[in-house]
């Protein structure tokens, strides 16, 4: 007897907890995992800084429900990543997840957005693959391929004939290497020679040697943003600019938030990229003057537009659905068209991944400060690595 | 071809000066201080902070950056250090790994996890050009150049500090028996304090120095550690002229190998570390006579 009482007082309880979650769903939930702290704090803050910019702006409450935003750190490393995603999946019961500043983090993630059927918008990490890992991948930041191919595309036309490349060997710099050489090969160029550095390389001199005597017209880089001011650095100063040589890259080694305290050794130097502080648009004006004021003088960087992007999607598809999760949250993020201080984007419906222009940029001193000046645009670049 | 060998003795002369002090506290005082590199970043991270917050011209940088670092190496030596050199290996090991650990969670902390970038001054940064449009072209950065001249003095004045001066005949004394040292009257512990200081304060001097070229963040103890073993083992661990050359035949192994066949440029500085412990398990060059 006494224990049917107890069942019954257990019976009450759960419901009373059911009641308690229903309470809670009245609330949008958006569950933000970035890497705040170690090598990639800097990305992290970028785009928590410009996700609660764009609450700012937009207010807190969205498709009648109260909007709530819960970030927490992965020290970038997948495994705690995914026990985040978990947590917040399970017990947090978010609507959406967010953030994944690394390729390795968002492909943990993914099998958990699928088996919860949750929808997950990736805001920087760029490896093309992540958009196929899971149906409810949605990515606003930009993937390698594009800004890879892009430059490509724009080199055999303005005088670069032979090219070397130089990456860091790991999985983004081979991707980068690999869709540059592609499409510069098919539009009749040269590729000399393809270098991969070690990823703690210490000292770049002697592939720069190698680079300075194959004499080619431009050495193509990719190698992570820090090492990326250490290289130009010897690039300057083994005089390859004066023997004809010019830099070319994705702008991941030209990334505004650390371009500042390069020096001019980075002047000239050409790369392709998706945003820039500089991007001459009245809404990039404004987005980057209040981010600066909301950042004692951060200037955002493309993470911080991935991010930006990222909640704009989440917010007017959280509209359209009336606070809505699942199946038709992911599906009011498709097809989305949208002004974005980058310029133009698209949520491409059916590949689920970002579809924006590249421009090609200089690096030129503006008021005294380093920024990366827009001066051709490539439109509407896909993912190169989802036509195959 | 001569610029390769040039930029490899420049690597390889920035390395012993990291790892010179390591081959002192190892092979002298018989210490495994795999914390080394920390003094290394610290001269580092002084300079680039001096540098860039206070506008201290970068000669002054150096001895500064030497002198701050062995200030924390006498001051750690005295405090934590001490205790440990009786201890078994695996214990210093596990200790000194332990401060390196603490030190790139420190550098982290404070400083941010971001290459730090230097802006050398202007006399530093040309390039000159011998024998050009001939097949011996010797390019030649100053900076480069610059510290093979600095490491060169420093090679030298070691050399007759240890060999030619009382300072080096106690320490050497102290090393090879410190019972009997103690017992003619020479104050090992002292002896033992400075050696330990002069190491981490070369080691930070190879920081400061080393920041342009190896870039700086706050793994850089763990980065470098293997390079300064490497340099040590080779050399072996009883005189200054081991390590250098164990140094310079790294460097340039390191630089050649990189230009020639990119592709293993990793591998080639253990390939040759191996095959040089095969041929000569207690590294290049052994010093006999003294107790080890």
């Amino acid at each position: 007897m006494q224990k049917r009482y107890f069942l019954s007082a257990l019976m009450l309880g759960v419901l009373a907890a059911y009641a308690g979650t229903a309470v809670a769903e009245e609330k949008f939930k958006i569950g933000l995992i970035l890497p705040m702290t170690g090598p990639f704090a800097s990305t992290g803050k970028q785009i928590e800084a410009a996700a609660r910019l764009y609450m700012a702006q937009n207010g807190d409450s969205v498709g009648g429900k109260k909007v709530e935003l819960i970030v927490k750190d992965d020290t970038s490393a997948p495994d705690v990543t995914k026990r985040i995603a978990q947590e917040m999946v399970v017990n947090d019961k978010v609507n959406v997840l967010a953030g994944f500043g690394l390729t390795p983090l968002a492909l943990a993630t993914a099998p958990i957005a699928t088996q919860s059927k949750t929808p997950m918008v990736v805001m920087a990490a760029a490896t093309s693959s992540i958009t196929q890992a899971s149906p409810y991948v949605v990515r606003t930041s930009f993937t390698l391929p594009q800004a890879a191919v892009a430059m490509a595309d724009w080199v055999p036309n303005n005088g670069i004939k032979k090219v070397v490349t130089l990456v860091s060997d790991y999985g983004p710099g081979i991707d980068a290497e690999k869709y540059f050489k592609d499409r510069l090969l098919f539009n009749g160029g040269q590729v000399l020679e393809t270098l991969r550095v070690p990823l703690r390389n210490p000292d770049f001199a002697p592939f720069l040697q190698k680079v300075r005597d194959l004499k080619p017209d431009a050495l193509f880089v990719f190698v992570p943003s820090g090492a990326g001011a250490a290289l130009m650095k010897q690039f300057a100063e083994r005089g390859m600019d004066k023997a004809g040589i010019k830099l070319i890259g994705t702008g991941d080694i030209t990334d505004d938030d650390i371009l500042g305290g390069m020096g001019d050794v980075a002047l000239g130097v050409v790369t392709s990229h998706h945003y820039s502080a500089s991007h001459n648009s009245p809404l990039n004006k404004k987005f980057v003057a209040a981010f600066e004021k909301a950042n004692t003088g951060l200037r955002p960087n493309f993470m911080a537009v991935g991010g930006y992007d990222g909640m704009r999607v989440i917010y007017e598809a959280a509209k359209t659905t009336k606070g809505g999760s699942g199946d038709a949250l992911l599906s009011a993020m498709k097809g989305q068209l949208f002004e974005s201080p980058r310029g133009p984007m698209f949520i491409d419906v059916q590949t689920r991944d970002v579809v924006h222009n590249i421009y090609i940029r200089k690096v030129e001193k503006v008021g005294g400060q380093l920024y990366n000046q827009e001066f051709d645009t490539l439109k509407d670049v896909k993912d190169p690595g989802k036509t195959k | 071809m001569l610029t390769l060998l040039f930029d490899g003795v420049a690597y390889g002369m920035l390395l012993f000066i990291l790892a010179v002090g390591l081959c002192v506290t190892m092979g002298l005082m018989n210490f495994i201080n795999l914390a080394h590199g920390a003094f290394a970043m610290l001269g580092g991270y002084l300079t680039v902070a001096l540098m860039q917050r206070y506008g201290v011209p970068f000669l002054m940088c150096l001895p500064l950056a030497f002198l701050a670092s062995a200030v924390v190496g006498a001051l750690l030596e005295r405090t934590l250090y001490r205790s440990m050199y009786k201890k078994p290996h695996l214990d210093q090991v596990l200790f000194s790994i332990g401060l390196a650990f603490m030190a790139v969670a420190s550098a982290d902390y404070l400083m941010g996890s971001q290459q730090q970038i230097m802006q050398l001054p202007d006399w530093l940064r040309g390039r000159t050009e011998l024998f050009a449009d001939t097949p011996f072209v010797l390019g030649m950065g100053h900076y480069r150049l610059f510290i093979i001249a600095v490491c060169a003095a420093l090679t030298l004045g070691l050399q007759y500090v240890l060999s030619a001066t009382r300072f080096g005949s106690r320490l050497r004394a102290s090393v090879d028996d410190p019972r009997a040292a103690s017992g003619l009257g020479i104050n090992v512990n002292v002896v033992f304090a400075a050696t330990f200081a002069v190491g981490s304060g070369l080691a930070g001097l190879g920081g400061a120095l080393g920041a342009e070229v190896l870039g700086l963040d706050p793994t850089f103890p763990l980065k470098f550690m293997v390079y300064f073993l490497i340099v040590v083992a080779v050399g072996g661990t009883t005189s200054i002229t081991g390590p250098l050359l164990a140094a310079l035949l790294l460097g340039i192994a390191d630089v050649a190998g990189k230009y020639y066949i990119p592709k293993l440029g990793a591998f080639i500085v253990y390939t040759l570390m191996i095959v040089i412990l095969i041929w000569r398990p207690q590294g290049l060059f052994v010093r006999l006579g003294g107790k080890s």
